[in-house]
């Protein structure tokens, strides 16, 4: 799979050109170009902020529709925690494992279950890596693809262990076969996910060559028909619950922290917020920090995109569901081997996608003509020309990818000249100066540049 | 000259929420460049160290950064109340940040000391009442 796939995609039919996702972007991935906005692959790390914020509902993620389950002669459904903060009044997490079920999978696997290994593992692994100190969270596939792009020093404080989705894939494939005696193209292994990160992260994840993940179904395409089922769930139903406190908690901001069992650690939600910490953490500026927990949803991962719920109504009531719940149910020595799944297999590389040339020099020569161009634009960050600020217009002049002119101030002010020296020319003539014939000349080659500037600016208009 | 690039900050005194600006759009420009990582965090660090310095110690001042494809030269200038002993001052843990500066979590009396760890050469040139210009190195 392609390094730079992505789920985050835009139906160019609904996007009107305005400005809204090119401001939010927090990594300037996005263009309006011909009227439409363009997300720059490279720069994408599928944070879904375009999704939240365009009002015309252009931008959407791309997931698996629920009869993918019919390929399989098996399925089994790999709930999020994010997933159980969803309902008004669920006191009992078997509810929605059993409405799993009669909606039509063979099996359930929590991946709040794996997350409890997952922590169980983090806790190890900090013990032998002080020296290496802080730790920071793989677990939201955005904030690993927003490292690999943007913090290249901090690549080698990652958490080297697979999130807690793809352990469960793993355990779950593995349970499924031994038990049907099917080979694994078999079984349809489906994650319930609350955003498009994991979408991403399923088709081309890091940290591992292959992700155990068939599918990756939306919370909220899913919401209904669980909701519906879920009351058809009996008193008498299997108890299909496997994971406690430290797994549900993986749902929300400080969760997978507070599994560690240390209070030197940080807890950030919010991809702005992770970027600050991320820019602090590069600078030392944290001491005595063992564990770095990142969100780049609000609220952690009840805030993701493909939920439905408010993620702070979410969050209260992921806390009531766990409230009684033991502290976990779930211990790496109950699975099979599951040590040996936890582990990234593949390492994470920089991919210096920002840099502004092919090589330094290239570069060097761009960074002088991007802060030569910065001191000519207005420095407004308009958005008209369709990049985010004057500065990200003058990046892309000088990657060769606009123009001088996409700027609407700066043409405006070639108007202004063109037409004084239009209403000079004009005096002259007026005025029966010598050579009249060679000042009407240039008098109408001055009047058609006009008339050229002004049709440029009319084309961006229409493409708006 | 389109391979050196001359970047000038002026740091305002005082002012701690502002205090890392100028550090973070070098490392910004110097990833921009394909600067090795390990080159920018040096940067990152010392100069950080030195801006939050000269808003502590120094009333502002200004700072001078040359990127060339050989190094980054970081000029910080004050005209502050200059350094009495830098023998001292260069000492890990020796600090004369006030109380209000240390309950920020700063003044741990590591600024120089870190600045000389984290660049390949660094000098400082201080004259008591007329100010103070440390010019710190990093390799490419």
């Amino acid at each position: 799979m392609d390094k730079f796939n992505h789920s985050v995609r835009l139906d160019p039919d609904l996007c009107k050109g305005c400005i809204n996702c090119i401001k939010r972007c927090p990594t300037q991935a996005i263009r309006v170009r011909n009227g439409k906005a363009m997300i720059n692959a490279k720069f994408c790390i599928d944070c879904g902020e375009c999704i939240r914020v365009c009002a015309h509902h252009a931008k959407h993620a791309t997931y698996d529709k629920m009869d993918v389950m019919k390929q399989y002669q098996y399925t089994v459904a790999l709930p999020a925690p994010a997933l159980y903060s969803q309902f008004n009044n669920l006191d009992d997490v078997n509810i929605v494992l059993n409405a799993l079920r009669l909606m039509g999978f063979d099996d359930v696997f929590e991946v709040s279950a794996a997350a409890e290994l997952v922590s169980e593992a983090t806790r190890e692994y900090l013990t032998h890596n002080e020296d290496n100190l802080p730790i920071i969270s793989t677990a939201c596939p955005s904030v690993v693809r927003l490292i690999r792009v943007r913090f290249p020093n901090l690549i080698s404080h990652l958490l080297p262990l697979n999130p807690p989705v793809e352990v469960a894939a793993a355990l779950a494939a593995k349970r499924a076969m031994k038990k049907t005696g099917l080979e694994r193209k078999e079984i349809g292994v489906c994650f319930i996910s609350p955003c498009p990160s994991k979408v991403t992260y399923a088709k081309s994840p890091l940290g591992t060559e292959k992700s155990q993940v068939d599918h990756v179904l939306a919370i909220k395409d899913v919401y209904p028909q669980l909701l519906s089922h879920m009351k058809g769930v009996g008193e008498e139903a299997a108890d299909l619950v496997t994971s406690g406190k430290i797994g549900i908690s993986w749902g929300r901001s400080g969760g997978e922290a507070s599994g560690l069992f240390t209070d030197d650690y940080l807890a950030a939600d919010g991809i702005e917020n992770v970027i600050r910490v991320l820019e602090d953490l590069e600078d030392q500026k944290f001491t005595n920090l063992k564990f770095v927990e990142l969100n780049a949803c609000n609220g952690g991962c009840v805030g993701g995109v493909l939920t439905v719920e408010n993620p702070y109504v979410a969050e209260v009531k992921l806390k009531r569901l766990r409230k009684y719940m033991p502290v976990a149910r779930s211990h790496m020595d109950m699975e099979d081997n599951a040590e040996q799944l936890i582990p990234w297999t593949t390492g994470v590389q920089y991919e210096p996608v920002f840099s502004l040339g092919g090589n330094m020099m290239e570069s060097f020569a761009r960074l002088n003509q991007v802060e030569r161009l910065c001191k000519k634009l207005p420095g407004l960050d308009c958005g008209s020309c369709g990049a985010p600020s004057c500065k990200a217009l003058a990046e892309d002049i000088v990657r060769g990818q606009a123009s001088e002119n996409d700027c609407v101030y700066h043409l405006r002010e070639n108007l202004h000249k063109l037409s004084e020296e239009v209403s000079v020319l004009a005096d002259d003539l007026h005025e029966g100066n010598k050579g009249g014939q060679e000042t009407l000349r240039i008098l109408k080659e001055y009047i058609q540049r006009i008339s050229d500037e002004m049709s440029l600016l009319d084309n961006q208009e229409e493409d708006e | 000259m389109d391979d050196a690039i001359v970047l000038k900050y002026e740091i305002s005194p005082d002012d701690f929420t502002r205090a890392g600006e100028a550090s973070s759009d070098v490392k910004g420009k110097l990833k921009q460049l394909g600067v090795s990582p390990e080159a920018v965090r040096k940067v990152a660090i010392a100069m950080y160290e030195g801006e939050i310095n000269m808003v502590i110690h120094a009333n502002g001042g200004e700072i001078t950064v040359e990127i060339t494809p050989v190094e980054i030269r970081m000029i910080l200038a004050d005209v502050g109340p200059g350094i009495p002993d830098v023998e001292k001052a260069m000492k890990a843990g020796y600090s004369t940040a006030p109380d209000e500066v240390r309950s920020l979590g700063f003044g741990a009396g590591m600024g120089l000391p870190n600045m000389k760890k984290y660049t390949d050469d660094m000098s400082i040139e201080t004259k008591l009442g007329v100010g103070t210009t440390i010019t710190m190195i990093v390799k490419m």
